[in-house]
């Protein structure tokens, strides 16, 4: 291990000090939740295509089964959490802040939680190839744990087309509230490390970051601790600022250079990876587990007993509440994820997938909800921005209707990732204006594409009608060639009987 | 589908309102207004109570026209300072109807014809103290030496009231040039700086607050200590007043070091008339200045140099109200083509080139 | 003095407006390429929801300035912001409530067969013969109306087109005094 303490930090712009509020659930050791009665498991629950069903209703599944495999490049299969019987495939409100609903596998645990007999734990797991180790982990279906849910197999296969050097494990955990990750790094740092270094393996990097925000001590000294044999690891404090845990600002903070824009960390050689994620590639090659089940923090002033969980995937959010002791009061807003980038969620009803590392009730309290007020300019917004922004001339031209001004400004160039609308004293829901603009976008995009199609479709139906008519006409043309023939030899006949006679 | 539209986070928020920055702004103006009231006794005092009270009068009046709700604008507190702001640039024992129809101007002309808070385009004190002093020139002019409550000078209640609200020409027997105006008349008139300010206040006197003017001119200590406390606070960043500031003292420097004679030295620069209000209460006026820090440094250099341009070789003694509605009308050709670099973007808006540079990628 | 004035203001005048005939003798336009321009802009679905008989009336009167920036429902929003920057107009795109767009979609257990929705589908988004039940190809349906207008057995509805997670955004927020 190199001396981390002295280990040279980065500045990065911006960013703000949010009140950390993690002694809630910190102490709280990870305990698991006992089996629910139905899991709902999505088959969206990563970005890219939805995976496609495998099994039907009525069939019995083992743990572990696949139950949907995943189609296109970026895409990740689904498996059975626990052995029983599926009960449908079908529309369940999905975890997302919209309340649609999405496709959806249903499945009844029979209680036996019963392996699959053909799991494939590897015997030497550090002496696989790195297509090897990223294959194992497209087939358990690792994605993000961080919350960004991207196919981690993808990320792992960069080495193929960037020169990378180092890997960056995420542990900043930087979102008020959550403490899934610390309590992950204190009380299982060798599996961490363990999937950390196959990781670095599948890269191909021969060096790793592992960066800590430093009001995590305890999950610090536990790495350092399991580090200490490892000279490739380099266990790095950060300071409490948030958003350290952005990827981008991340990488700049420990290497010093930004990211260029629309681009990735592979483009400066960096590749990051949250912490949860790590463990999920421990169990997959060790054991030969796919992802199943992860750590949740539930917390917040709304919470009876603030705790972190293991839960399996596709877990009744309100299982959790239950075993958390309830809720003290109504939840003045129930948040997937931490409270500065995390999203609404409708009820309770909606499943635990894979991105999902908090559920938050918070209390009426907590939210303190203000009016909005005007504007003015007083450039908090600019000087919280960790991205160079301008966010308070952005919304006013997303709010007069001008989108693309607000694209010249930065629009794509933000990560949403709140500090305006913390700081903002007139309680802008700046986010909120870029997200808005951000979709829109791509709606107007999508519409656009649509209005090419229709034209392409009118012009060749158009066309079709034109050859229709054209082979009508001739159709005629020849029809009364013939009619005009015939009667000429219709005439030339009777003529020539008419002689006859 | 649920009927209520979702709303994005962040769901917690830093302790920050506008009428947190404006109280914040008031309590730093609090220590030399209470001194300035002090020196100049009641007269003083009813002035900035007018002052205030048109603001807010005339703010609650055109909210109501413009038909918004009044409580939560009133209360914001942004009236209230633009009146304090605009009391404290006014000389102290002008009559009771400058400091009212200052506020009316301020408030209706300046920032609801704009479209209210945040919204206008150029500081509402300032553009009313210019108003007040191109239409009425003797009014505004006409200061008086500091005579403290209590003291015998001091004239008692119903004199005060006289002087504020009556017609009483007891202000002649204390009047006064401010100090810049003295030094811009005497130097005028050929006499060498060194004399004139020989006569003139000394500058402890213009430092502790002393000398002749209005109530935000005279204690550059106590306006200097609230101007620390607004940065300390982060209600305002180091960057305007500092450049403002660096600027008129790097000019007035150069000026009196090449003629002696004619140019005033640096230190009365600082300390006399409106330069550390402006550049820690006016200038930095956050609806009114540039947005980023390399903007903010442009407006405070800007300003510093049209003040030393104004006192020096204009008309006027002091500079600072014009300055400040100049670079105010600057402010939005600032923003728009200075801004932040954006992350992983050059200072051109193109994203960053590792590869082309020949840089190493490590 | 006031003779210095007058001359001063007479040659500025006549400056300047020898520099505007120049101007619009070099800097003319010929004919009217506007039109074309922004019938291109338009679906060409000639659906007639804009109340014109098709695009190219449609497309006739934008250029008068007859018709809004606005009209064309299909087109939307940004077909509305595409055409105001052709014409050089601004306008208040938050006022521009947008229509949910719409798709047919038929109601199997009534469709006969006739294929009258079939031909008169201008983008060819209706799929099956004479005698066959029809369907509709949701992506390529502009929501013209024109086979619902049609259908004897009304076994076409017009229904707003799904949301899904792909397509879903969030809201605007809500606007403040």
């Amino acid at each position: 291990m190199t001396t981390a303490n002295i280990f040279k930090l980065f500045k990065i712009r911006g960013g703000v000090h949010p009140d950390d509020k993690k002694r809630l659930s910190a102490d709280q050791a990870i305990e698991k939740l006992p089996m629910p009665s139905l899991l709902h498991i999505p088959l969206q629950q990563h970005i890219g295509a939805p995976a496609e069903p495998l099994v039907r209703r009525g069939e019995e599944v083992k743990k572990g089964q696949l139950l949907a495999r995943n189609q296109g490049a970026i895409s990740a299969p689904v498996h059975a959490p626990t052995s029983g019987r599926i009960m449908g495939v079908g529309g369940y409100p999905a975890h997302h802040a919209s309340g649609l609903s999405v496709r959806t596998i249903t499945l009844k645990p029979d209680g036996k939680d019963e392996w699959i007999d053909t799991l494939d734990p590897s015997d030497d797991p550090f002496s696989l190839a790195p297509e090897e180790i990223a294959d194992r982990v497209a087939r358990a279906g690792i994605v993000g744990m961080g919350g960004a849910t991207f196919p981690s197999a993808v990320k792992l296969n960069l080495r193929k087309r960037y020169q990378l050097h180092t890997l960056v494990i995420n542990g900043a955990e930087c979102e008020p509230y959550l403490t899934c990750d610390d309590r992950l790094m204190r009380e299982q740092p060798e599996q961490v490390l363990d999937g950390v270094k196959l990781m670095a393996k599948a890269l191909d990097v021969d060096h790793v970051l592992f960066a800590i925000e430093n009001n995590k001590p305890e999950a610090l000294a536990a790495i350092r601790e399991a580090a200490s044999d490892s000279d490739m690891i380099s266990v790095v404090g950060l300071p409490t600022r948030y958003p350290m845990g952005s990827e981008k600002h991340l990488v700049q903070t420990l290497v010093g250079k930004e990211t260029p824009a629309r681009g990735l960390t592979a483009d400066i050689g960096v590749v990051v990876h949250n912490v949860a994620t790590a463990r999920a590639v421990h169990d997959a090659i060790f054991s030969g587990h796919p992802l199943l089940s992860r750590i949740m923090t539930v917390t917040g002033g709304a919470v009876q007993q603030p705790k972190n969980v293991d839960v399996l995937i596709g877990t009744p959010l309100s299982n959790l509440v239950d075993f958390c002791g309830g809720f003290t009061q109504t939840p003045e807003r129930l948040v997937s994820g931490g409270p500065m980038m995390g999203q609404p969620l409708p009820s309770t009803r909606v499943p635990a997938v894979k991105g999902s590392n908090g559920l938050l009730a918070l209390s009426t309290e907590e939210v303190k909800a203000s009016d909005e007020m005007p504007c003015i300019r007083c450039a908090s917004c600019v000087n919280a921005c960790p991205c160079g922004l301008v966010p308070l001339e952005m919304a006013n031209h997303i709010r007069g209707g001008s989108l693309d001004t607000s694209v010249k400004l930065g629009l794509l160039d933000c990560i949403a990732c709140g500090s305006c609308a913390y700081v903002c004293p007139s309680h802008i829901p700046l986010v909120q204006y870029f997200n808005y603009a951000k979709g829109e976008l791509a709606a107007r995009q999508r519409s656009q594409h649509k209005q090419i199609e229709t034209k392409r479709l009118t012009e060749l139906r158009s066309e079709r009608m034109e050859r229709i008519k054209k082979a009508k006409r001739e159709a005629m043309m020849k029809r009364k060639k013939e009619m005009e023939a015939k009667k000429k030899r219709e005439a030339e006949k009777s003529a020539v009987e008419g002689a006859e006679s | 589908m649920i009927e209520e539209k979702p709303v994005f986070g962040p769901y917690v928020h830093a302790k920050n309102s506008i009428s947190r920055t404006m109280g914040l702004v008031m309590i730093s103006l609090l220590p030399a207004t209470l001194f300035g009231l002090y020196q100049f006794g009641w007269p003083a005092i009813f002035l900035f109570a007018v002052t205030l009270g048109g603001c807010l009068f005339a703010e609650a009046m055109a909210l109501r026209i413009a038909g918004k709700p009044i409580k939560p604008f009133l209360m914001d507190g942004s009236a209230l300072l633009t009146g304090w702001l605009l009391a404290m640039t006014l000389p102290p024992w002008a009559p009771w109807w400058i400091g009212l129809v200052g506020a009316l101007l301020a408030i209706i002309v300046a920032k609801q014809v704009f479209g209210g808070i945040g919204q206008n385009l150029f500081n509402p004190a300032m553009v009313a103290r210019v108003a007040l002093l191109i239409s009425f020139p003797l009014e505004m002019t006409l200061f008086n030496q500091p005579v403290p409550l209590f003291s015998s000078q001091a004239p008692g209640f119903l004199d005060s009231l006289a002087i504020t609200f009556g017609s009483s020409d007891a202000i002649d027997a204390v009047s006064s040039a401010t100090t810049l105006g003295h030094l811009k008349t005497e130097i005028g008139r050929g006499i060498a700086f060194q004399d004139a300010a020989a006569e003139g206040a000394g500058l402890w006197q213009l430092f502790w607050g002393q000398a002749a003017g209005s109530m935000g001119e005279t204690s550059a200590l106590l306006l200097l200590l609230g101007g620390l406390f607004l940065i300390y606070k982060k209600v305002i960043t180091w960057h305007i007043p500092l450049s403002m500031l660096g600027t008129l003292a790097l000019l007035a420097t150069i000026f009196h070091l090449l003629d002696p004679q004619n140019y005033v030295e640096p230190l009365t620069h600082l300390f006399s008339g409106a330069a550390i209000l402006c550049a820690f209460f006016i200038a930095t006026d956050l609806v009114t200045s540039p947005v980023s820090t390399r903007g903010q440094i442009l407006f405070g250099v800007g300003c510093g140099l049209l003040v030393y341009a104004i006192r020096t070789w204009a008309g006027y003694p002091e500079g600072v109200a014009f300055a400040v509605m100049l670079m105010n009308a600057c402010t939005p050709l600032i923003d728009h083509y200075i801004k932040p670099r954006i992350y992983g973007r050059d200072r051109k808006g193109e994203p960053l080139n590792y590869v082309d540079e020949g840089a190493d990628i490590r | 003095m006031m003779v210095s004035a007058i001359l001063i203001l007479t040659a500025l005048g006549v400056t300047m407006g020898a520099m505007l005939g120049i101007a619009s003798k070099y800097l003319a336009v010929e004919g009217n390429p506007l039109q074309q321009e922004i019938e291109e802009l338009l679906p060409g679905s000639q659906c007639g929801q804009c109340g014109y008989p098709g695009c190219t009336p449609a497309a006739e009167a934008v250029t008068q300035g007859e018709a809004p920036v606005t009209m064309c429902p299909p087109g939307g929003k940004a077909l509305a912001e595409a055409l105001a920057e052709k014409m050089g107009v601004s306008i208040d795109l938050s006022s521009v409530e947008e229509k949910e767009p719409m798709i047919a979609f038929v109601h199997e257990n009534l469709c006969v067969g006739c294929t009258k929705c079939f031909k008169r589908c201008p983008t060819d988004a209706i799929l099956g013969g004479p005698k066959q039940i029809h369907a509709v190809f949701a992506d390529a349906c502009t929501g013209c109306e024109k086979c619902y207008d049609v259908c004897p057995t009304e076994c076409i509805e017009m229904r707003p087109i799904k949301k899904t997670l792909q397509t879903w955004y969030w809201p605007e927020p809500a606007k403040v005094a």
